[in-house]
């Protein structure tokens, strides 16, 4: 009986598996078994991971840490709006916030070093897209997600903003420079 | 129950009641208009998206971005799975379908939904994307839009359990009911918790758009909205899986392998496929390592087993069927002597290997916990999705669709000659489309943006040469794919409203009902046909699943080693 009719056997499920299937299922089996082991596997051996660090915020509070890191830090400032690029210590806390339409502030590296990198929205969802090294992360208003990164590529690295956010979205970039180290 | 409520098919020996036979016209009918949208907005997207022409001004294009995503992704996907939902058990079981009006009921929700939520997009005050994540505001009509045709499909999942209840009080079939029907009931029963997210989560919204609510978390509505956006799709392939069984029994009059293995296969859909919801979470602050691991990995994988099983057992149904004929010499005389001139087969065919292949590989690995660092919200995302929706469920409604033009509308297929080229000209340009796609997206463009070259902005940035090239291709494929849906479109609205009717003979359009009357495949007691190679009924079939895997192991590999050159974090 055909796969639009009923089975022909009342009893259907005591009719054994034939070999292809049954040698098939084990090697499918076998496959999506190691790939599930595989990433608790990088949490321990790799070096690419995502920290769950995150806390609950709002704008207000959010917004005062970056100006106080923006008020200590800044070494420069570019184009016609006067962006601060801020150069914060190694091992510090940096914080990096997204808006309508814009990544603030502009922030500089020093390659080989760690710096525990929060990022947090002022109004709607963004996208966290770092090019090229391509690292890409979600944004949400009222939370700050951490993660500790360590530049290993000197460079600049442009901040894209990848979850659609209205009309300016296309416009919206940010910079990371990486200076090379021991300057 | 009268007789005269029922009428037999002659062609297929399919008995089809009625008052569903007006139900399903009408749900595909709908689906059809909602395809011709959702296609012209594509081909305005896509024209967009092509840097050469870069065609619409921005604030057009996120309004048809839109307008394409949810017309397609739940408006034609949703409405012609009714119609395969009343299809599978009214006509299938040989019974009354349970309460027409109250389906036809359901049928008016669903279309004042579409027209709601469209002219809430139309009218330019709803450009938020499907997802429409919050804190974005919409007009507050693309939600109750949204809202009235979820509860409109929900009756109709009702209908068809109803249905069931209906044939098997009435013995209107014995034992079980047939594989195809068991897995629309796999798809109606993710549909309900679907559905039940999706209310969850727009009520509020909806509410929350009005003003009578103040706040919804972010972090929150993306959890639940997800349990609607990724669990709609997975209505899709437990829909279009149940469609290829069918089109193998239709057109090769092939019977499952073994009905456990397959059934067993979409229970394991029904118990872990909407864990997937959380490949859309795996960058998302605040959820756990050991949360993400487990969700995106559909518990342990037994959700993609689902899947890998039946990507044998489709194709091994259908060589087994083939040998049985006496097709035996070598491992692929069954698959060279197949009917690629009848597009219910090849449409089937070509949705089968692009879903499998593509659209399959690329999300195991996208929803891989650390690799999706490295594809999260790239234009690969929408690369990996047209594989699995529009070449996965879209072409294989359309191969479906030539089978049931001449079986449900008793009518010629229009255009013989264009509908034999249709799917190739379909699946092959959706091919390329979607591998220019995740190419472009492994290179970091985005999906969602006007403008990958950054002209506006302050702070430019530059994408390599080879991004912009892939994205040219993905422009000309894409226009090859609409193409093929246009002729599909055509074929199917001539064929319906001002094509010949059956009765008259044809010399093509009822080539595979023709075959659906061949007689039926004899296969040993007890057995799955002998016919085989190594002891295997389909050893042609277990090659091609050996390449299958080699392909996907490789791929994958290949992105770890891509994810192990990104900045080290933790």
């Amino acid at each position: 009986m055909s796969a639009i009719q009923p089975p022909a056997e009342l009893v259907w499920w005591k009719q054994p598996l034939d070999k292809v299937e049954g040698t098939w299922i084990g090697i499918a089996l076998v496959w999506s078994l190691f790939m599930f082991f595989m990433m608790p596997f990088w949490h321990i051996y790799g070096k690419q991971n995502l920290s769950s660090e995150a806390y609950k915020t709002t704008p207000q509070a959010y917004m005062a840490k970056t100006q106080a890191m923006v008020d200590q830090y800044t070494v420069r400032t570019e184009t016609a709006a006067q962006l601060p690029v801020v150069r914060p210590p190694p091992g510090s806390d940096v914080y990096l916030l997204g808006r309508l339409w814009q990544w603030y502030p502009l922030l500089e590296f020093e390659k080989g070093q760690t710096y525990r990198l929060h990022i947090s929205s002022m109004d709607w969802q963004h996208g966290f897209s770092l090019q090229p090294v391509n690292i890409n992360t979600q944004i949400l208003p009222g939370y700050e997600m951490v993660m500790t990164i360590t530049p290993d590529t000197s460079g600049e690295q442009t901040i894209i903003c990848n979850e659609f956010c209205g009309i300016g979205h296309h416009t919206m970039l940010g910079k990371i420079y990486v200076t090379e180290g021991g300057q | 129950m009268s007789d005269n409520q029922f009428r037999i098919c002659p062609e297929s020996g399919l008995q089809f009641h009625k008052p569903a036979e007006m139900l399903m016209r009408a749900h595909a009918v709908v689906a059809v208009v909602i395809l011709l949208i959702g296609g012209i907005a594509a081909l305005l997207v896509t024209l967009t998206r092509w840097p050469a022409i870069h065609l619409l001004p921005a604030d057009r294009f996120y309004q048809l971005l839109t307008m394409h995503g949810t017309n397609m992704l739940i408006f034609w996907m949703i409405s012609f799975e009714i119609a395969v939902l009343y299809f599978c058990s009214s006509t299938l079981l040989r019974c009354r379908l349970a309460t027409p009006r109250i389906a036809w009921l359901g049928f008016a929700l669903m279309l004042i939904g579409i027209i709601v939520n469209n002219a809430a997009v139309a009218s330019g005050t709803a450009s938020v994307m499907m997802t429409s994540y919050v804190p974005m505001p919409a007009n507050p009509n693309f939600y109750l839009g949204l809202i009235l045709f979820a509860v409109g499909a929900l009756i109709g999942c009702f209908v068809f359990l109803a249905t069931l209840v209906v044939a098997k009080d009435e013995k209107t079939y014995e034992g079980s009911i047939p594989l195809v029907t068991f897995g629309a009931l796999t798809a109606c029963i993710i549909a309900v918790f679907t559905i039940a997210s999706g209310a969850i989560v727009l009520i509020p919204t909806w509410l929350w758009s009005l003003g009578y609510i103040n706040h919804i978390d972010a972090a929150m509505y993306r959890i639940v909205w997800w349990a609607l956006g990724h669990s709609s799709q997975q209505i899709n392939v437990a829909a279009h899986v149940a469609v290829w069984y069918a089109i193998a029994a239709i057109v090769f009059g092939a019977r499952p392998l073994s009905e456990k293995v397959s059934r067993v296969a979409f229970f394991l859909y029904i118990a872990f496929l909407q864990l997937a919801s959380a490949h859309h979470l795996l960058v998302d602050p605040g959820l756990s390592a050991e949360w993400k691991i487990f969700n995106t990995s559909y518990a342990m994988y037994l959700a993609v087993l689902a899947s890998m099983v039946h990507g044998l057992t489709v194709p091994g149904s259908i060589e087994v069927a083939q040998r049985a004929k006496g097709l035996t010499n070598g491992l692929f005389e069954w698959l060279r002597k197949a009917p690629w001139g009848n597009p219910i087969f090849s449409g089937m065919f070509i949705s089968l290997i692009g879903f499998g292949f593509i659209g399959g590989i690329s999300g195991v690995v996208m929803g891989t916990e650390q690799i999706n660092i490295i594809i999260h919200n790239t234009i690969y995302v929408p690369g990996h999705f047209h594989a699995t929706v529009v070449i996965g469920s879209t072409l294989a409604f359309m191969s479906l669709t030539y089978f049931l033009i001449p079986t449900l509308f008793r009518k010629q297929v229009a255009f013989p000659g264009l509908a034999k080229w249709q799917p190739y000209l379909f699946g092959i340009g959706m091919s390329s489309f979607t591998l220019a796609m995740m190419g472009a997206g492994t290179l970091g463009v985005e999906r969602r943006h006007w403008d990958m070259a950054f002209t506006n902005s302050a702070l430019g940035f530059e994408y390599p040469a080879s991004a912009f090239t892939l994205m040219g291709i993905m422009g000309i494929s894409g226009v090859v794919a609409i193409l093929g849906g246009a002729i599909f479109i055509l074929v199917t609205v001539v064929s319906v409203f001002f094509g010949k009717s059956v009765e008259s003979e044809s010399s093509y359009g009822i080539s595979a009902t023709r075959l659906m009357r061949a007689d039926p495949v004899v296969v040993p007691e007890g057995g799955h046909g002998a016919a085989g190679k190594w002891g295997f009924a389909a050893p042609g079939t277990f090659v091609l699943a050996l390449f299958f895997l080699a392909i996907f192991v490789l791929y994958y590999a290949v992105n770890w080693k891509y994810l192990a050159s990104v900045w080290p974090m933790s």
